[in-house]
C-alpha cells in the first residue's frame, strides 16, 4: 500500500513538467523564430528542437555542446558481394526496391525489414545496425537545450523526436525545471503526432494565407484528438487583415485560444542573420508582442 | 521530362515556384502535389477534381482458424506491428510498414497480403495543367507509398512534369525526387534556409540529379548564397524578391505570374532554360 502512494507522488511530480509544443501544420510561418524568442523569455526551462529532418534552431541558440550520442533508428541489409550467386531472390522479394539490379543495396532505400536476409539461399546479406542520427545535450546563453541531427533521407524520426523529448524531460527532472518548450517539426505526420503525444500544452503559429488557413485546421484537429486544447497566433497579420479575422472567427467558433498577432517585421530575418532570437535584437512592435502571447501562455501553462 | 521542386526547409516557396513554373510553361503540363502531409498546390490553381482514387498499403490478414500461435510472425517484424499473446494475435496497423515478410514466413499459411487505406489521390484539370495530388491520413506514420503510387501512374513520355515535393529530406522526399531529370531548390535568405539548401544539394550531388537554384524573398542581402552556389557551379535560376504585391497575391491564393506578366516571362524563360538542358544530356 504505502508502495503505492509513493508512486502515485511520483507520479504527480512528473506531471509538474509542463511541455509546451509550438507547431504550424505549413512551413515558413515563423514558428522557429517564436520559439527563440520564448527561449528570452521563458526561465528555468528546457528547450528542445523536435524538428528533426530539419533542425534549425541551433543557428540561433549556438549550443556548447556537452554529450552527444548516435541513434540507432534500426538495421540495414549489408551484401556481401563474395558470397552472393546473383539468383535475384532479393531484388524479387524486397518492397522498397532497395536493391539495385546490380545487386548493391541503395542503403536510403533500405528500411531494415530483413525479408531479403532472411531468404538469401546463401546467407550473403546481413543486417547491421544503422546509426541514423546524432543526439546532442547542449548548454546555451538560454539554458540547456536538447537537439538531434538526422542523416539525410533518413526514417524513423519519430523515434528520434519520443529520444529527444525523454532527454529533455530527464534534464527537466534533474534541474528540477517545470518547462520544456519544444520546436514541433512542420507537417500532420508521424514526427507531429510524436511530439503531441503526452505534451500539455500546444501553440499553433498560422499565416493568414489560405495554405496557413488550411494547414492550421489540420493540427488543430489532430492536437483535439490528443485531447490537448490548442492556441493560435498569427504571424505576418497584417499581409491579408480579412484572412486575419477569419483565423480569429475560427478560433472562437471552435473554442480555440487565441493568442494574438504578430506583425510582418523585416527584423525577424535580420536578428536570423545576426544569430538571434528577435527579443535580444529589437525592441518594436513584434517583441512586445511576442511577449504578450508568452504572458497569456505562462497564465495557460500556471507557470 | 520530369521536373521535382524542393527546399528542405518549409514555407521557402515551393508551391509557389511549381505553380508559376506551371502556369507560364505554354504547354500541357502534369503537376504532382507530393506535398502528401499539407497538399496545397489546389488552393492556387483550383483544378476540377474529377475523380478520386484510395491509396493502399499492403497488410498481413490473419486467418485465425489456421493460426496456430507460434508467433513466428511477430518474432521476425522488426516493425513490432504483430504481438502473439498466448492464443491472440495482435496487428498494429500504423507500425507495419508492408514488408511482405509475415506472410512470406508463416508456416501455416495463415497469413495471407491484403490492402488498407493509407490516403488519397486526387486527379484533375486545369487549363493546359493535368493535376494530380497526394494526401495522406492525418497521423499516418509515412506516406512515401502514396508519392511512389503517383510517380508509377502511366503517362504519355512527351508531357513535362512538375513535381511540388514534400519539406524537409525524408523518405517521402527521397520518392519525389528519385530519377527526376532536374531539380530545382527553392530557398529564401535564412540561415535556416541556407542551411536546408546545402544539405538538399548535397543529396542531390549523390543521386547524380542536375540542380539549379532559386532564391525567394530575397532582401539583396543574399551574397553568402549566391558565393556558395558559384563555388558549386550550380546556376542560381531565379531571384524572387520579397515584394507586399507578391506576398499579398499569394495570401488571396493569387499565383503572382497571373497578375503580373514580367513573372510570367520569367518563368517561362527558366522552364525553357530546364527542358532544354534535359534534352541536351
Amino acid at each position: 500500500m504505502e508502495e503505492k502512494d509513493t508512486d502515485i507522488e511520483k507520479e504527480e511530480d512528473m506531471s509538474k513538467i509542463n511541455e509546451l509544443i509550438v507547431i504550424s501544420g505549413k512551413g515558413g510561418t515563423g514558428k522557429t523564430t517564436i520559439v527563440s524568442a520564448f527561449a528570452s523569455l521563458a526561465k528555468n526551462k528546457i528547450m528542445a528542437d523536435c524538428d528533426v529532418d530539419a533542425a534549425d534552431l541551433h543557428l540561433i541558440m549556438n549550443p556548447e555542446i556537452r554529450h552527444r550520442e548516435n541513434f540507432i533508428g534500426g538495421t540495414r541489409a549489408v551484401l556481401n558481394q563474395d558470397k552472393c550467386i546473383k539468383c535475384g531472390k532479393c531484388i524479387e522479394l524486397c518492397r522498397f526496391d532497395a536493391i539495385k539490379d546490380d545487386f548493391c543495396i541503395e542503403e536510403p532505400y533500405c528500411e531494415g525489414c530483413s525479408v531479403c536476409s532472411y531468404f538469401c539461399p546463401v546467407k550473403a546479406i546481413t543486417m547491421e545496425d544503422s546509426i541514423s542520427g546524432e543526439i546532442f545535450i547542449s548548454d546555451t546563453r538560454f539554458g540547456p537545450f536538447v537537439h538531434a541531427k538526422l542523416g539525410i533521407a533518413q526514417e524513423n524520426s519519430g523515434k528520434l523526436v519520443t529520444e529527444v523529448r525523454k532527454k529533455a524531460k530527464k534534464l527537466a527532472e534533474e534541474n528540477k525545471f517545470n518547462l520544456i518548450i519544444i520546436d514541433g517539426s512542420p507537417g500532420t505526420g508521424c514526427p507531429v503526432i510524436a511530439s503531441l503525444a503526452g505534451a500539455t500544452s500546444v501553440l499553433i503559429v498560422t499565416e493568414p494565407t489560405l495554405s496557413g488557413i488550411h494547414d492550421m485546421k489540420r493540427v488543430v484537429e489532430l492536437s483535439k484528438n490528443f485531447s490537448i486544447n490548442p492556441s493560435v497566433c498569427i504571424n505576418k497579420y497584417d499581409i491579408n487583415i480579412e484572412l486575419s479575422k477569419k483565423i480569429e472567427d475560427y478560433c472562437m467558433k471552435n473554442s480555440v485560444d487565441f493568442y494574438g498577432r504578430l506583425p510582418y517585421d523585416e527584423n525577424t530575418t535580420k536578428a536570423m542573420v545576426a544569430r538571434k532570437t528577435i527579443i535580444e535584437y529589437s525592441s518594436g512592435e513584434f517583441s512586445n508582442s511576442i511577449k504578450g502571447i508568452w504572458i497569456k501562455l505562462e497564465e495557460k501553462l500556471e507557470i | 521530362m520530369e521536373i521535382s521542386v524542393m527546399s528542405g526547409k518549409g514555407g521557402t516557396g515551393k508551391t509557389t515556384v511549381s505553380i508559376n513554373l506551371a502556369l507560364s510553361a505554354g504547354e500541357k503540363i502534369r503537376f504532382l502535389d507530393c506535398d502528401v502531409e499539407e497538399p496545397d498546390a489546389k488552393i492556387f490553381l483550383l483544378p476540377r477534381m474529377e475523380r478520386i482514387e484510395y491509396s493502399t498499403v499492403s497488410i498481413p490478414v490473419i486467418d485465425e482458424k489456421l493460426c496456430t500461435y507460434c508467433g513466428k510472425c511477430a518474432e521476425f517484424c522488426i516493425f513490432n506491428a504483430l504481438a502473439v499473446i498466448k492464443k491472440k494475435i495482435l496487428f498494429f496497423e500504423r507500425l507495419c510498414r508492408s514488408c511482405s515478410g509475415c506472410w512470406l514466413i508463416c508456416p501455416e499459411r495463415a497469413i495471407t497480403e491484403g490492402k488498407r487505406e493509407n490516403g488519397i489521390i486526387r486527379y484533375g484539370e486545369v487549363g493546359e495543367i493535368s493535376f494530380m495530388e497526394g494526401e495522406l491520413k492525418a497521423g499516418e506514420e509515412t506516406g512515401y507509398s502514396i508519392v511512389r503510387d503517383m510517380r508509377k501512374i502511366p503517362y504519355k513520355k512527351d508531357l513535362i512534369t512538375i513535381i511540388d515535393c514534400p519539406p524537409g529530406l525524408s523518405p517521402t522526399l527521397l520518392e519525389a525526387i528519385d530519377k527526376t531529370d532536374f531539380s530545382i531548390v527553392v530557398t529564401e535568405p535564412s540561415e535556416t534556409a541556407f542551411h536546408d539548401m546545402r544539405l538538399s544539394l548535397e543529396l542531390l550531388e549523390r543521386l547524380k540529379i542536375p540542380c539549379g537554384v532559386i532564391i525567394n524573398k530575397s532582401s539583396g542581402r543574399e551574397s553568402f548564397i549566391e558565393d556558395y552556389c558559384s563555388k558549386k557551379k550550380i546556376d542560381i535560376l531565379l531571384t524572387i524578391p520579397f515584394d507586399m504585391e507578391i506576398a499579398c497575391l499569394y495570401s488571396k491564393g493569387i499565383p503572382f505570374s497571373i497578375e503580373i506578366p514580367l513573372w510570367k516571362n520569367k518563368f517561362r524563360d527558366i522552364f525553357k532554360k530546364i527542358v532544354k538542358s534535359g534534352k541536351s544530356l
